[in-house]
Formats: C-alpha cells, structure tokens, sequence
C-alpha cells in the first residue's frame, strides 16, 4: 500500500483526526508549560484564592490563589511523562518476554513467563500501584514504576498472541530453513510485524497510563507538591466543590478530555492498520 | 366546605409536624470525624474515646469545666496537708456505676492503682507517676499520699485517664464501658456510631435529652453532606474550614470557634544539621508568615503563637514579636549559619489539612528565603513511624493537642530532640511547686526560652470549630481537654 493512500485514510478517518488533535493540544500544552506558563504555578497567592474564570485568569485560581490553567499546563507535563516512562517500560520488558514466549513455545521458558504475566495481571493494576508506593513511599517515580509493572503483561501476551501465528508462517520457515537464530527471527520477521498492533495498543495504555497516575495522585500516592498533577488537583477541590467548583471542573475536563482523544487515536489506528478492515473500507 | 376541610387538614398535618418536632427534639445525633479503636479510657490515648466517653460516661474525682476550670467531680470536696503530700478525697454519697453496684473508695483505689501499677497501659502514666500510695480510710473517703508535692495534681486527677472504674466491669471495659455519668453505653455498631442513653440514676443534675449518638464521618465531603442534611445535629471539630462560610450564610447553623490546646508547630529535627543550629531555627521562624498560613490553610480561624502554649491560659505570654515574619532577616541568620545559599530538606506532613495545606504554604515562604523542601504527604502510622518514633525527618507540622505540654521540651527523646539542661531542671522544679504565683512565673520562663531558642517555629492555636444546629444550646465552644460533654445540653424551644 503507497503512503500516500495510508496518510488519505488517515485524514479520512474522524477518529483519529479528533483523537490526535485533542491529544496534541494537551501534549503542546505540556510542552509549552516548560518555557512559559501564565503565572508561576509554585507562587502563592492567597489573598486572590478562588477566583472564577476571567481575562486575568482564564480557568480561574485555587485554594492558595494559583492560576488553574498554569496548573493544568504543568500538570499535563506530569501526566504525559508519567504515563509515557510507564509505557515505555511496560513495552521494553512486555515485548522482548512476549516474543521470547513465543519463540520457545510450550517450553518451560514460555511458562515461566506466561504464568509470571498471569500472577501480575491476576491483581487489580490499581492495587499493585498503591502496594508499591506504599512500601517505597508516594513520588512520580514510584508512580512511573507501579503503573510500568502493571503494562509489562499487557504488551507481553498481545506479542505472545501475534507471534504464534507469525512463527507458523512461511516465510519464518524460511528464515529458519536459512538458518538465522531464534532471537534474529523474532527482531528481524516477527516484531516489525506486529508493531502495528504495538501502536495502537500503546496508545490505549498512554491513556490508560493517564488515568491511573491521576487516580494515585488523587490518593497522595503520585507526584507530591508542589508539583501540580491533575489527580491531586481534584482531590484538593474535592472539598471545596460547593464554594469553588471550577477548581474539580477543570482539572476533570482536562483528565477527561486527554484519556478520550488518546483512546479516539488508538481507535483510529487500528481501523488504519487492521489489514481486514482496511480491506473493507477500500 | 373544602375550604374548612383543607384547613383543618393542614391544621392537622402542622400539629403531626410539630410533634415530629418535638419527638425528635430529646436526643443528639454528634457528628465525629474519628471513631475510637475501643471504649477504655484508661488504656489508650486516642482523643475519640475520651470525647465519645469523658463526662458523658466516665467521671473522675475532678473534672473540667467547660473554661479548663477544675471542678469537683466524684469527689465533692477535698482537703490538702500542710506539705503538699497528701489528698484526702471526700467521695459523694449515692454514686452508682451503671451496673447498679455503688460506687465506693475501694473503686478509687482500684482505680488509681491499676492506672500506676508497674504493667499498667495507661497512656498518661505520668499523671500518677508522682503517687506514693492510695488508702481508702471509709467507704466514702480516699487518702492519696504523693512522694513529692505537685501543684497539678488536681488537674491531673481531672484528665480522661484518670476516671473512675470499677474492678467488676473492668474486663469488658473496651466494648461494654460502666461507668458513673450521666449517660450509660447503650450500643457500638463498628465503623458507623456509638449510642448513649441517659442515666436515669444519675448522683447530680440529670441530662436534659434522653439519648446521644455519635456518628463517626471521617470523610469531610460527607460530614457537609450529613450537616445540610440535618443528619447530624452538631459537627465537633469540623474538618473542613472551607466549608464553613456555607454554613455561616444558612440560619439553621450556628458556628461556635473556640480555643483547643492544640498548638500547631513547625516542628525541627534539633539533632540533624542544620536544624542543630540556632541561627537556622531563627531563620526558619522569620521566613514564616503565620498569617498567611492561617488564613491560607484554615481560612481564618487560628490565633499566631509564639511559643508552646495555649493563647486562653492565663499565663501564657504573647512572643510572636520573637519570630515576626521577616524574610530578610531570615536570609541574613542563614548567612550567618555559613548558609547564604540556603539548603535543602525534608518536610513530612501527618494527614490533618492544616498540615498538608499549612506544608504547602510552608514550602513557598522557606523556597522564598532559599530553603528547599522535599514534600512527602504520609499517613498517621508512617508519621509515627518515621518521624515521631524514627527521628527521620528534617521539618514536620503538627498539632500537640495535649493540655499543658510544655513539659515535652524537657525530654530530650522527644521527636524534636531539644536538649537543653536549664530548661529540664525549670520543668522538674515547676512539677514540685505548689505555689501558684512561683508557679505562673515559672511557666511564663519556660515559654520564653523554648521561644528564645526557637526549638521550633510555633505557628498558631488550632481553633476549635463546631457547627451546630441553632437550636442546640450547651455545646463547649472551648476545648479544654477532649470531651464531647452532652450532660448540659439542650434544645431551645
């Protein structure tokens, strides 16, 4: 299939279109917050505290006088690059163990790996979360290493499915028949062939990466202050959603709003890489 | 004829909703944000149990009045030797524990010695550290010999550690208390409430209302859910200040803010560097605008201190002056520390919001001197944990709710590990001195160098905010001790 008529679907596809784009506002949002911000998030300034939205302040200020959307802005920082080292390392174990799992099939190698992915997915992710910055103490780094654990049988198994199929296939018999090793077979044949499946579902788990750093730091288990994180922001609102509701209105549209447009995305690529589908449509 | 139908119906339906009214007006629903792991005052230090029990159920030979006064409690009078070293307690006549049997010298003596006996678990032993031996002379009268003279020792006597047990009950004390007040336990449904109902045996004035629940709500958003609502009839010690402009605005609540004894410190690590140097503590103290954090994080209720002591005590002196918000001057003593580009450290905050907020507002006003600060927000048992019993903390911010605990500074294994040689003989002479002008004098000394040596920043005096129902009338506005005292509480009409 040319490029060219991949990049005609994707602008074709209203999915995907409105998934990256409210993804990428986000992410821009992030981005920007490292050169500028509105107002300096970790300057208080009580006497101007739960002020509603205005030309001064666009989303408004918190319980300590803080501009809301400063906040939002580094906050999308914290959750992008949390989720992003999370996924990150939940796809650099769950692969390599999926494609081993797969490259020595029904050995006991492939057990030890399958039911060590059975055992960590068999817990609630949230639960191993907690468990974790709960012995180690609450940080983002923490949050970064409980969310990654919980990805590693994610991508381990999805790697595992595709691959058997893929080691059945002729032109990997082939390859063995030339005589390239186990570990050159899965790099070289199986792994370009399923990193489709790779995309789409890390974007799933960005998303799902989002969601989970908000909810540890809406229990004080994620990014500590004075680093704004959008979880946090809501719990601190929580109380106060009677006398200042902008403050868990904004910092909900924005968790809301990123976990959507990622999940959008990933929708979006699939139906682009789906060779059945694709097939459909054209 | 509809006309007179409909008016009698509403006449009617008036009168059923007034007598709803009244029904519902003999009994207490108290909102509480902690429950009590158990029911024996005598065995634990946890605040719930005593303002579930202290008063309402249990009395001891003295108790606290409403303005932190001591008054005659089971007691009814008393008569102290020449020397100071012996109490001789005349009991009321009548007394009854709730299981009927009576209430007698040999309870006291029980009492008194289980709470200092070498295995006891009280958590107050020092309270009866200081008693040589309990003797009841009659059935009525009860001699305490003290090895040395204590000018608080009625005081002491007056704390919810030191009520009145009886050896028959005392087995089942933690989930079925028998005590003498004015209430008896009725019933525990874990993890929801605790009911009272009243004594109708009562020894001296009875309760006004017939029975008394107190509904455990640990989570604020609730507790203001369970207030609009009317479930609860009076929040004690509402958790959430933000809230309390809603309930200001709205005539069914009334908001009673009074004093605690709970002074809220920015506790230092006196035996970490650099917090082992005076000049940084003074800097610290300067760098912070209590105001500031008043405002900020408890939306105006608190009172500054400036030294550990409570602001409503008639001796306590006024040393804010010593640690006035000065940022410049915080920079200068943190040149003169070797310090000029300041440092960084811990700041571990317990769960309360005036510590979690309070840390916050901390965090800036040092990062504003150059001092950073490492947040970790942790949980009571983590607090105790690392900070109070591990000494693994550079700054931490804490209410000491305890009444007259100045004593803590003389006790150098205390969490903030002050040293100070002077200062424990001062605390040792004053627990020896009965004589109330040496005594204030003494006391007025002792805040002015823990302040002078700036152990820790002292922020401001937790205030004490209750929201209760208008009609409510009796509730204590102070907090002179943690109690919950319902036994003069009633509904206006």
């Amino acid at each position: 299939m040319a490029e060219k008529s991949i990049l005609r679907l994707a602008l074709s596809s209203r999915n995907l279109i409105i998934g990256l784009a409210l993804s990428l506002v986000f992410v821009i949002a992030g981005l920007l917050s490292f050169l500028w911000t509105p107002y300096d998030v970790t300057m208080l300034d009580i006497p101007s505290r739960f002020q509603t939205p205005s030309a001064a302040h666009w989303l408004g200020t918190d319980h300590f006088g803080r501009d809301i959307l400063s906040m939002i802005m580094v906050g999308a920082r914290t959750s992008i690059a949390v989720a992003l080292v999370a996924v990150g390392i939940g796809m650099g174990l769950g692969v390599p163990l999926g494609l081993a799992a797969a490259a020595r099939k029904d050995s006991l190698l492939d057990d030890l790996i399958m039911r060590g992915n059975d055992l960590v997915f068999a817990f609630p992710s949230l639960l191993i979360a907690i468990l974790i910055t709960a012995v180690f103490g609450p940080s983002a780094l923490n949050a970064i290493i409980a969310i990654g654990v919980f990805n590693i049988p994610v991508f381990a198994r999805l790697v595992r499915g595709a691959a058997l199929s893929l080691w059945t296939l002729d032109y990997v018999l082939s390859a063995r028949v030339a005589g390239k090793g186990a570990a050159r077979i899965s790099f070289e044949h199986i792994l370009p062939n399923v990193a489709n499946l790779l995309i789409v579902q890390g974007t799933i788990q960005f998303s799902l990466g989002i969601l989970a750093e908000a909810s540890l730091s809406y229990v004080g288990l994620g990014a500590q202050p004075p680093i704004p994180s959008w979880g946090r922001m809501l719990a601190d609102s929580q109380t106060m959603i009677s006398l200042a509701p902008h403050m868990a209105l904004f910092p909900g549209l924005a968790i809301v709003l990123t976990v959507l447009g990622l999940n959008l995305a990933g929708d979006g690529l699939r139906d682009l890489f789906d060779p059945k589908l694709r097939k459909a449509r054209t | 004829m509809m006309k007179a139908i409909s008016r009698s119906m509403f006449a009617a339906s008036m009168m059923l909703t007034a007598g709803a009214a009244f029904a519902a007006n003999t009994d207490v629903t108290v909102g509480l944000q902690l429950e009590p792991p158990h029911l024996d005052p005598t065995s634990a230090a946890a605040g719930a149990i005593d303002q579930v029990l202290y008063s309402n159920v249990f009395e001891g030979l003295t108790r606290f009045g409403p303005d932190g006064s001591v008054n005659p409690g089971l007691a009814e009078s008393w008569t102290i030797s020449d020397d100071g070293l012996s109490y001789t307690f005349k009991l009321r006549a009548g007394v009854k524990f709730h299981d009927g049997s009576d209430f007698e010298a040999t309870d006291v003596v029980f009492s008194l010695d289980r709470a200092r006996a070498e295995d006891s678990v009280n958590a107050q032993k020092a309270l009866f550290a200081g008693i040589a031996s309990v003797e009841a002379l009659d059935a009525g009268t009860v001699k305490v010999t003290l090895s040395d003279a204590n000018g608080s020792f009625l005081f002491n006597m007056a704390w919810g550690d030191a009520v009145m047990v009886a050896p028959e009950s005392i087995d089942d004390i933690k989930s079925n208390p028998v005590g003498t007040g004015a209430f008896r336990f009725d019933s525990w449904s874990r993890g929801d409430k605790i009911e009272l109902a009243r004594n109708e045996d009562y020894w001296g004035t009875p309760a006004r209302i017939e029975a008394a629940t107190f509904k455990f709500i640990s989570d604020p958003t609730a507790a203001f859910a369970a207030m609009m609502a009317e479930d609860v009839d009076v929040f004690y010690s509402y958790p959430a200040p933000e809230n309390l402009m809603a309930f200001e605005a709205d005539a069914r609540f009334t908001i009673l803010s009074g004093s605690t004894e709970g002074e809220t410190i920015l506790a230092m690590n006196n035996k970490q560097a650099p917090f082992d140097n005076a000049k940084v503590r003074a800097a610290v103290s300067y760098a912070i605008d209590r105001n500031a954090i008043i405002d900020g994080a408890m939306f105006g209720f608190g009172t500054p201190i400036g030294t550990h002591f409570a602001p409503h005590n008639p001796d306590y002196v006024d040393l804010t002056g010593n640690s006035a918000y000065d940022p410049e001057k915080a920079r200068a003593l943190l040149a003169e520390a070797g310090l000029a580009d300041g440092f960084k450290t811990t700041l571990k905050l317990p769960p309360p919001s005036y510590a979690r907020r309070g840390g916050e507002i901390i965090a800036a006003q040092l990062r504003a001197v150059g001092i950073e600060t490492e947040i970790s927000n942790l949980e009571w048992a983590q607090w105790l944990e690392q900070v109070f019993r591990g000494y693994d903390y550079g700054l931490t911010i804490v209410s000491h709710t305890e009444p007259m605990d100045i004593g803590i500074y003389a006790r150098p294994e205390y969490y903030f590990q002050y040293d100070n040689a002077d200062f424990q003989t001062l605390i040792a002479d004053l627990a020896v001195e009965a004589d109330p002008g040496k005594r204030s004098g003494m006391l007025k000394q002792a805040q002015t160098v823990i302040s002078e040596d700036y152990v820790n920043a002292y922020l401001f005096q937790l205030a004490m905010v209750s929201v209760v129902k208008t009609d409510l009338k009796g509730i204590w506005e102070n907090a002179p001790t943690q109690a919950i005292d319902l036994t003069s509480v009633y509904w206006a009409d």
